[in-house]
């Protein structure tokens, strides 16, 4: 097996029933594995909810570690809509060319310190510091504070290897609430003022509800984009035809990405809470249980992606359900899809090659499943392009 | 070359000229309202959905099967929809007119 693969587990499972059983924390949960049953679940809101008792929908379950409700993930239509209506010009700011600009200054400044070194350990020295730079950008704060937040480490919410962890989480929720604290004293630019003088059904939105917008930007884009970029370069080292195509042919990069987001499938699953005795692939599921919608069996799904275990860095129809479906789909996919693009880009214009020395992969344990989701560590080499 | 023209929320038109690429990338250069195209023309974000004017349809032709399962969970979606990611810009298409669903 090629170190930077990313094999596909569920195969079996999706082609003989169509689902998997996974018990978390005696919460069970049916994974659905076919792409057109996950994206009509998705769809369908009234019921599959994702307005359950918070954390309930994440898998594994938050329920233990928080009731802060995120938003607008954990609301379901009609209300849904409003606050998305919200946010959504906000999270749209990457398509502007000036954001770009500093995303690319952002990354370059990056791939020049590491270049040439001898050894670099990508996940901490390499994804996370520019995971947590361009949230700078996103949130429109000093770039100082990404400083605090890499020395978070890898997971909000957990320690590294372990399960939930309460303590973690809490870290997380006492900066944000420090943070709205002086936004209400000092409002400026940030996303925490806009989201406090932000109008919602005649008044303004509350703590509570801006904090839970935060929580979900923090938690939503970190392990995600740190495995979307560290699996980019694992496949790079190992692909260096691919790293000079994109050379020689920059303008594919929108498609490598999107690629890139159905074959790594960040992350692997997202809950639904059913409301009611229904039915899916012939399986009976019972009110107040949990489906999940498993995006990374749905993008390997044969039946809609030719050769689907292979990169196709240029694949030209491409309806994967990386970023989610429907009207929970991904609110940071315009920041992760230009964080990609640019890293593909600079990667391109600077890096000859790039060389794997010595790896620990991240397993996910799913029961019947084990999924490889990326790197706890991986050191590499980078070669500047001469 | 051929002409397109897109008919936005509110009721503006713009008639716009191209003769290679998709109708999205078309769109979205010249920032037509209602046309994202997030995924960047692969299919899978939904983001460029058109409703062809019925006449127009010959020219266009119908969803392709990927595309019309993207549609079928559009509560907007109707027999005269398209990705307009997926309409090559060619001769062919001179003077379809396409009113943007979003």
């Amino acid at each position: 097996m090629e170190k930077s693969e990313l094999p596909d587990p569920f195969e079996k499972a999706r082609v003989d029933k169509g689902y998997g059983e996974l018990n978390d924390q005696d919460d069970p949960v049916t994974m659905l594995l076919r792409l057109k049953d996950v994206r009509k679940t998705a769809h369908n809101y009234k019921t599959f909810q994702s307005a359950a008792q918070p954390g309930r929908i994440v898998v594994p379950s938050e329920v233990n570690i928080r009731d802060t409700r995120q938003i607008p993930f954990e609301v379901d239509p009609p209300v849904h809509g409003e606050y998305r209506a919200i946010v959504e010009p906000w999270f749209k700011r990457p398509l502007q060319a000036e954001y770009q600009e500093k995303l690319t200054a952002q990354i370059a400044s990056l791939v020049d310190e590491i270049l040439n070194k001898d050894t670099v350990e990508v996940v901490n020295q390499f994804a996370l510091p520019l995971q947590s730079r361009a949230l700078t950008l996103l949130l429109n704060t000093p770039f100082s504070e990404s400083e605090t937040w890499i020395s978070w480490g890898t997971h909000v919410f957990r320690s590294e290897g372990e399960a939930l962890d309460a303590d973690k989480a809490n870290i997380l929720y006492d900066y944000i609430d420090q943070e709205i604290d002086r936004a209400i004293e000092n409002p400026g630019e940030d996303m925490y003022s806009v989201l406090l003088s932000s109008d919602f059904q005649g008044r303004k939105l509350s703590k509570d509800e801006v904090k839970g917008v935060m929580v979900l930007t923090f938690a939503g884009g970190r392990d995600t984009v740190i495995n979307a970029v560290t699996n980019s370069i694992a496949y790079l080292a190992e692909h260096p035809e691919s790293l000079e195509r994109l050379r020689k042919e920059p303008e594919i990069a929108a498609k490598a990405v999107e690629e890139f987001i159905r074959y790594f499938s960040p992350l692997t699953q997202m809950g639904r809470v059913v409301t009611e005795d229904t039915a899916v692939c012939d399986h009976a599921i019972k009110a107040d249980t949990r489906v999940s919608l498993c995006w990374a069996s749905a993008n390997r799904d044969a039946s809609v992606f030719e050769n689907p275990n292979e990169i196709v860095l240029d694949r030209k129809i491409n309806p994967h359900v990386g970023f989610g479906f429907s009207h929970h789909n991904c609110l940071g996919a315009t920041h992760a899809r230009q964080i990609l693009k640019i890293l593909l880009n600079t990667l391109a214009t600077k890096v000859g090659s790039i060389e794997i020395q010595d790896y620990k992969e991240n397993i996910e344990s799913l029961d019947e499943f084990e999924r490889k989701v990326g790197y706890d560590r991986i050191n590499v080499k980078f070669n500047k392009l001469t | 070359m051929a002409k397109i023209t897109f008919i936005t929320s509110d009721n503006e038109s713009i008639t716009l000229e191209g003769s290679s690429g998709s109708v999205m990338a078309l769109a979205v250069d010249n920032g037509i309202k209602g046309i994202d195209g997030d995924c960047g023309g692969v299919c899978s974000c939904a983001t460029c959905h058109v409703h062809v004017r019925p006449e127009d349809m010959e020219k266009t032709g119908t969803a392709s099967e990927i595309e019309a399962d993207m549609l079928e969970l559009d509560d907007n979606a109707d027999e005269f929809s398209r990705l307009c990611c997926q309409l090559e810009i060619g001769d062919h298409l001179d003077g379809v007119v396409l009113r943007v669903a979003k």
